[in-house]
């Protein structure tokens, strides 16, 4: 009876068997870098805008608090979007003839908004409130990155469930004082730069943060990674 | 002192009748696969099995295009005949392990003429279990999170949830069925790489078969895998009848929150399992000339072990009524007294006499010996058990603890054909395994022939 198969099969047999764990391994790994990618988070990307906005300029340079645009962040769930009217407020006072700025003043004229292009966007089956966050401590630049570099804008962090939940799992590693929000550079406390909060004086970020937890009354995380917290 | 074994002459059928040779065995065993052209009959019934299977595919397909609401069921019966038929063909399926596993580890010889078919029709029974609680989940494209693997979501499974520990018995339950069933089929695959005369079935039996030489060290591994993996097997004939059971009994539903379930559930399903292992076994055994291998000793030992788990059912049916009023809990109490009289009583009165009555009649030795009459008795035990599982899920939460809350389940169109598809799929699945791979254990076949017997 002849051979139906030549010497190098069995070879190619063991290499096919052992070799399809790593296949499936390598298969696994690659989704889940896909998946955490800019490619589909669009984490670091700048999207066109019809102006080129600078946060960095305004933020950093002028010195413009969050709120001056952002007026609603600390009482409603949406942040919002400055009208045109807060762009003028300057700029029809300078920079009144910038080729640049020709959306905006076409935008004051016609009424008609200007329309920016969403940066931080959740999906829709989650519920985010903004001023919660905010008075309970989170700073800005703790979700949103260093936004006062930033020349145009981009989201900082991937936005996925696995980033909301690193912190709602330990809410402590990245509470702030309630007054220091708004500050782009602020540091958390440590041996050199020590953060006094409520006369104690802190050089921990996780003692200031259980302080933090404990003042502002953070629910417990039991409560706050509850899955109807977000998906109501 | 029992006297010896060798001793005792018991006149019994034969588990093999008498005048075969190792020869012959081989030859009628493989001729199904390797010669004998497929019959008219084959085509006909393969092609209606494939029909249904196709139909199930367009109930499913509408199903995602749609949505649950396509189904029947609502608030408060939020479990409808997705969980009713996920539970029967699981528990379809234990039949197999039971005679592949523990029937091996018992050495009980006369299971190795249906232990490859009941391996095949676990595994067929399984694979459409599998296909409701998938597609039951309401986004069947996210079933995958069923399984605990790395995410960008950081979450995992609720491990404390029964369901969840559903998912791991069955799929523990389909590799390790898979594997028993494929490492008993090697040797096989071999002879029948050796008989054929084509090249390219010589090539495909070929690779299946691993290398297969019938070597003693080939027959030394192989005895210690398959022994190994019957040991693997044999807690899963328990364990995961008594998982699926979890997913009521841990829940807090009178008619669902007992203790009796694991045992219960795992005697139905033997029971159930092997009804349908009758159900396939008369037909082939008739059509295919194997009156030789499957003898009557088979199908009295199968009617046998039906009535035991019938009767253990029947317990577990007992005891239910029993705690209803004993538990003095007013709606466990509610539950026995709604089974009676409530708007599904017919179905309960069907699945009393479908489960316990008629199969009584299995104490006559005549029937136990009579082909027909296990058919019908078998087709009875599994419309019974079907109805079991009917009344769990639906009779159980279409009566909630409010009144104001209380609701009817009606299958849809798109339920019953999801349902008979599945059997279509599994009698497809069948059809072809009886074509391409041998029904029977041939070389077990063998072990069993006076031949083998070695003197020393």
């Amino acid at each position: 009876m002849s051979q139906i198969f030549q010497r190098s099969t069995n070879t190619l047999s063991r290499a096919t068997i052992f070799g399809a764990v790593f296949f499936v391994a390598a298969l696994t790994w690659v989704g889940y870098a896909i998946q955490g990618s800019p490619y589909v988070t669009y984490a670091g990307v700048r999207k066109p805008q019809p102006v080129p906005f600078s946060h960095q300029h305004h933020v950093a340079g002028l010195g413009i608090d969050c709120r001056y645009c952002h007026t609603s962040v600390e009482t409603s769930s949406f942040a919002g979007i400055p009208p045109t009217k807060t762009c003028m407020n300057c700029h029809s006072q300078i920079w009144t003839n910038a080729q640049l700025l020709e959306p905006v003043r076409a935008s004051y004229k016609t009424g008609e908004s200007l329309q920016w292009t969403r940066v931080n966007q959740l999906p829709d089956f989650v519920y985010f409130n903004h001023s919660i966050h905010v008075t309970k401590g989170v700073g800005c630049n703790t979700c949103h990155g260093p936004v006062d570099r930033m020349p145009l804008m981009y989201q900082q962090e991937s936005l996925q469930m696995e980033w909301c939940l690193g912190c709602h799992r330990a809410p402590e590693n990245n509470l702030r004082p309630r007054d220091q929000v708004f500050n782009m550079r602020y540091q958390p406390p440590s041996g050199a730069n020590p953060v006094v909060f409520e006369g104690q004086t802190y050089t921990d970020q996780i003692a200031l943060g259980a302080a933090l937890v404990k003042k502002y009354n953070v629910r417990s995380v039991k409560d706050i990674t509850n899955c109807s917290t977000c998906h109501r | 002192m029992p006297e010896p074994s060798k001793t005792v002459t018991v006149e019994k059928t034969p588990v093999i009748e008498p005048g075969h040779t190792f020869g012959t065995v081989t030859e009628k065993i493989s001729a199904i696969v390797l010669t004998r052209p497929a019959s008219n009959g084959w085509f006909v019934g393969f092609g209606m099995a494939f029909m249904l299977t196709m139909m199930m595919l367009y109930a499913i397909g509408y199903l995602f295009v749609k949505g649950i609401g396509i189904w029947g069921v609502t608030i408060p019966t939020g479990w409808g005949f997705a969980i009713v038929n996920f539970v029967w063909w699981i528990g379809i399926g234990h039949a197999g392990t039971l005679i592949s596993a523990i029937l091996l580890l018992l050495r009980q010889s006369w299971r190795n003429s249906i232990n490859r078919f009941a391996e095949a029709m676990t595994l067929f029974a399984v694979a459409a279990a599998g296909i409701f609680p998938a597609i039951h989940v309401g986004r069947p494209w996210l079933a995958y999170w069923l399984f605990p693997y790395p995410n960008t979501m950081r979450v995992w499974p609720q491990f404390r949830s029964p369901l969840m520990w559903d998912v791991f018995a069955v799929s523990t339950y389909a590799t390790i069925s898979a594997l028993f069933w494929f490492i008993g089929l090697i040797p096989d695959f071999a002879t029948l790489r050796d008989r054929t005369e084509k090249r390219w079935v010589k090539i495909i039996y070929g690779m299946l078969s691993f290398g297969w030489r019938g070597s003693a060290r080939h027959w030394h591994r192989y005895e210690t895998a398959y022994l190994l993996l019957a040991g693997l097997a044999t807690p899963l004939v328990l364990s995961v009848h008594t998982v699926v059971s979890f997913d009521f009994a841990i829940g807090i539903v009178p008619g669902w929150h007992t203790t009796i379930f694991p045992p219960y559930f795992v005697a139905g399903a033997i029971y159930s399992g092997f009804a349908m292992v009758l159900m396939l076994a008369i037909p082939i055994r008739k059509i295919y000339g194997l009156e030789d291998f499957i003898t009557e000793r088979h199908l009295q030992n199968s009617a046998k072990v039906m009535l035991a788990t019938g009767l253990i059912v029947a317990y577990g049916y007992g005891v239910e009524a029993f705690m209803g009023w004993y538990s003095g809990d007013r709606y466990d109490a509610f539950t026995l007294w709604n089974r009676l009289h409530g708007p599904y009583a017919l179905e309960y009165y069907a699945l009393l006499s479908c489960n316990i009555l008629i199969p009584q009649v299995l104490w006559i030795r005549r029937l136990r010996k009579s082909p027909a009459a296990l058919f019908l008795i078998s087709f009875v035990i599994l419309i019974g058990m079907w109805l079991e599982r009917f009344i769990i899920v639906v009779v159980s939460l279409h009566r909630d603890f409010l009144t104001s809350s209380w609701g009817m389940y009606y299958p849809t169109r798109w339920d019953w054909m999801t349902y008979i598809g599945t059997i279509g799929m599994f009698l497809a699945a069948m059809f072809l395994f009886l074509r391409l791979l041998p029904a029977i254990s041939i070389f077990e076949m063998r072990t069993l022939l006076p031949e083998a017997e070695v003197k020393e």
